[in-house]
């Protein structure tokens, strides 16, 4: 080892280079995501200060509402992290509303939780045995199974809606409060915490990431990678189920059109965070704020009085263009 | 020599990136019908030389003559239309599409409708590789053919775009010894008909057989250019590492009998698939092990057996003498094995993962705390391998994938000898890997096996095997054809006669 003293840093000629070096890591665009929230945010505040927008009741009914997109989307994040996709989460929670709302009203509250928790782990398994075990892509899997899951929702119930009648079930899952902080808001930040520790600070979550990077250096790496590939859809599975139990409760029912189209909101708020679309990268905080950017639009464009049509044509929009400006060079 | 044309000449070009200078008024010239050598360390600026001339990148100053006229390249279609092809080391073909739609790339032959005439382009590919003197099937799809057809269609589709210079960056790391020797004869053709061909190659012996010239860049300057009659390879070695290095790349006798020390794996009749078969050795500990055989003899596959990718169909591993059954990856590691594959792109690392990810994804059980990472214990332990390894960076938290060849092979290196392996299995440790990098990697070795443990060593490289290896097995359609110990091996022509088994 004659030659072994090299430094561990290569030297870099110029001040000025080793400057821009140590702040080429605060890359303005990994943050994009933050500061399009607080622009987004500051233009509603000024331009819609007459109706209301900031008010607290109207700041909390954001939360509300992004709520259960946030829930999915902290589980697509672990999906999309390991380049896999998750089209079924939007009907699964549907399917996990209506089970749980007619079990509920035959044999109780708690035997309503599991049946709701049921559907997210039968779905969720389904969707990982066949993308790991089979080699499915999961897009065509869980697009399958997005017409399975809404369709068995709607059989069962013949497209009835299912009434929640049980105060406690409601209150847990929705409609209560927590002091003054809406008890939606407190799911969306478990779900957001343990989902941010576990991706950025677990082996699973940095098995994950490896995963969804490279694959083959993972599988040579002795990760298991068809199984945290099952583990991810199954999570996205249950988190969705838990999203539809909070449907149910927010809405005191069960009904198959719940989450419809959640997916798609989801996926947007995933990418708006930060997480790469072709995996092994992911951020679930910023997953937070995709979700709460998408809220904000939503809530601000109907206070802005635009009827549903504009407001799908701008929400777009912005979701593009702020995919747009984050886009790595 | 003098009096022969310039096809290409680059005149004091200097090139910086965010105001490092990369490139200091290099001037580099390719005559007609020349094989110019392009040597260089890693970052020396070889490949942002060629980008330049392949109008990836613009140069800050200087010019460029193509033919002795000035030519401005800023673009890779200027420099297609200025006659100048590459021959890309991670090929550019869609393999999914046949040889002559590949060829034809973007430049289809259409017929008076307007509409793609495929026949016409089979025709016209029939005829590049005529010139070629090779034969390929232009309507077999790219898929379908090895390693080398990729690269003949490669050099075909150039051709077919009437390219007067080719730059080759690697042309033989993926080849075999009779594909290298195909590729060399074409080269030769090739400059008979005048083609100038910039050959930029890590392997001094190819170097030696094939160019006339050799240009060697060092930190981003032009040190020498000369004709390869006139200078030694002590030289070039020395003008690429910048001091003189001895002894790396011969046989290093070891202290410790190897013999007489514990079998630590034992290989018994090891079947799989039609690459592997029948194999049966003992390797002991603080022994280097070569593996010698041509690409596609087994060598590879029987490194993927070990260590648990490919099934067994039959066989057994033994592990200290007792049976291990290694169906998957995690169980090789978990018996104590380690394995630096072939492809460190593609099997080795996460190439947009941080080098400390990359480092640490091995080894989470270390630094785990509970459920959780413990970050500060996860910086301590990437920081000491860099620096155990020599490993060049930036930053821990940067990209992989901005590293130099070498130093992506260090930090596969590293983050497998992290996990203290009882028994290391390298595959191609030093392909295209700079001169300086790799007589580390070997030394390293030689150290690893010093201290106990176990190495089996794959190359095509022969004076490398021989450098480092005690015992060398010799691999043929599968089966070892021969087991030599490092002393009944004279010379590298020798191991080479043992491997095509004359």
């Amino acid at each position: 080892m004659n030659n072994r003293t090299i430094s561990t840093t290569a030297p870099e000629p110029g001040g000025l280079a080793a400057v821009r070096g140590r702040f080429g890591e605060l890359d303005w665009r990994r943050y994009v995501i933050y500061i399009g929230f607080v622009v987004v945010f500051a233009f509603f505040a000024v331009l819609l200060r007459d109706q209301g927008f900031l008010s607290p009741n109207n700041l909390l009914n954001i939360f509300r509402q992004t709520a259960t997109i946030t829930v999915i989307a902290v589980g697509m994040t672990y999906v999309i992290a390991c380049a896999e996709i998750d089209l079924s989460v939007g009907s699964t929670a549907g399917l996990s509303s209506v089970c749980t709302a007619m079990a509920l009203s035959q044999w109780g509250i708690v035997p309503g939780i599991l049946a709701g928790l049921a559907v997210g782990l039968v779905v969720g398994s389904l969707n990982g045995a066949l993308v790991s075990l089979l080699g499915i892509p999961s897009f065509l899997v869980t697009l399958g199974m997005l017409g399975i899951a809404v369709g068995v929702a709607q059989w069962i119930t013949a497209s009835a809606p299912q009434p929640i009648l049980n105060d406690t079930f409601n209150t847990i899952f929705g409609s209560g409060n927590i002091g003054p902080v809406p008890g939606l808001l407190v799911w969306s930040a478990i779900f957001v915490a343990i989902g941010a520790v576990v991706l950025s600070r677990t082996k699973f979550g940095r098995q994950v990431l490896a995963t969804g990077g490279n694959r083959t250096a993972a599988d040579f790496t002795g990760i298991n990678t068809k199984r945290i590939k099952f583990q991810v859809l199954l999570i996205s599975g249950v988190v969705a189920s838990v999203a539809g139990m909070l449907y149910a409760g927010r809405l005191e029912s069960g009904r198959f059109q719940w989450g419809a189209g959640d997916e798609l909101s989801a996926i947007a708020a995933v990418i708006l965070g930060g997480t790469s679309l072709f995996g092994g990268a992911g951020s679930v905080v910023g997953t937070l704020f995709g979700a709460l950017l998408i809220g904000l639009i939503n809530n601000g464009l109907i206070l802005a009085g635009l009827d549903s049509s504009q407001q799908q044509v701008v929400r777009g929009a912005i979701i593009i263009l702020a995919v747009a400006l984050a886009r790595k060079k | 020599m003098n009096t022969s044309e310039t096809a290409v000449e680059m005149r004091s070009i200097s090139k910086g990136f965010n105001g490092v200078s990369v490139l200091n008024d290099v001037d580099f010239e390719v005559r007609t019908g020349e094989v110019h050598a392009l040597a260089g360390g890693n970052g020396a600026g070889k490949s942002t030389l060629m980008k330049i001339l392949q109008g990836v990148y613009q140069t800050d100053s200087g010019t460029i003559l193509v033919g002795g006229k000035p030519v401005q390249i800023s673009s890779i279609q200027d420099a297609k239309a200025a006659g100048i092809g590459m021959v890309f080391q991670e090929f550019s073909l869609v393999p999914s599409l046949t040889v002559a739609q590949n060829i034809f790339l973007g430049v289809e032959p259409q017929g008076r409708s307007g509409l793609i005439n495929d026949k016409e382009a089979v025709r016209r590919a029939r005829e590049v590789f005529a010139e070629m003197e090779i034969e390929v099937d232009p309507r077999a799809h790219v898929s379908a053919l090895g390693t080398a057809y990729w690269q003949l269609t490669e050099i075909a589709k150039a051709l077919a775009q009437n390219a007067k210079v080719l730059i080759m960056d690697e042309p033989t790391a993926s080849l075999a010894r009779h594909e290298t020797d195909a590729l060399f004869d074409l080269v030769e053709r090739l400059k008979r008909r005048g083609i100038s061909i910039i050959y930029i190659s890590h392997r001094m012996d190819e170097v030696y057989r094939i160019a006339d010239r050799i240009t060697i860049l060092r930190d981003g300057r032009r040190l020498l250019t000369e004709s390869l009659s006139d200078v030694t390879p002590e030289q070039i070695v020395e003008g690429i590492v910048g001091k003189k290095i001895e002894g790396q790349l011969s046989y290093q006798q070891r202290g410790g009998d190897a013999a007489s020390a514990s079998p630590i794996l034992e290989a018994r009749g090891l079947t799989s698939g039609k690459r592997v078969r029948d194999v049966s050795f003992t390797l002991r500990s603080g022994e280097i092990l070569g593996l010698a055989g041509l690409m596609g003899s087994g060598r590879t596959e029987l490194a993927r057996v070990l260590f648990g990718i490919d099934p067994l169909d039959s066989g057994e591993i033994l592990i200290r003498g007792k049976k291990a059954l290694i169906s998957n990856p995690r169980r090789a590691i978990a018996a104590g094995l380690a394995l630096i594959p072939e492809d460190r792109r593609d099997q080795g690392l996460v190439l947009d993962h941080s080098v400390r990810d990359n480092l640490l994804l091995p080894l989470l059980d270390k630094i785990a705390r509970g459920p959780l990472l413990d970050g500060g214990a996860g910086k301590k332990l990437s920081s000491s391998l860099i620096q155990k390894f020599a490993v060049k960076v930036a930053h821990p938290n940067k990209p992989v994938r901005l590293l130099s060849g070498g130093n992506q092979q260090k930090v596969v290196l590293a983050k497998w000898l992290g996990t203290e392996p009882d028994v290391l299995i390298l595959d191609e440790p030093t392909a295209g890997v700079d001169i300086g990098t790799k007589s580390e990697i070997l030394d390293m070795i030689r150290e690893l096996a010093d201290a106990g443990k176990a190495v089996i060593v794959i190359s095509s490289e022969y004076p490398e095997l021989l450098a480092v290896s005690d015992r060398v097995l010799v691999l043929r359609d599968g089966s070892i054809t021969r087991d030599l110990e490092r002393s009944e091996i004279a010379d590298e022509e020798s191991l080479q006669l043992a491997v095509q088994g004359v």
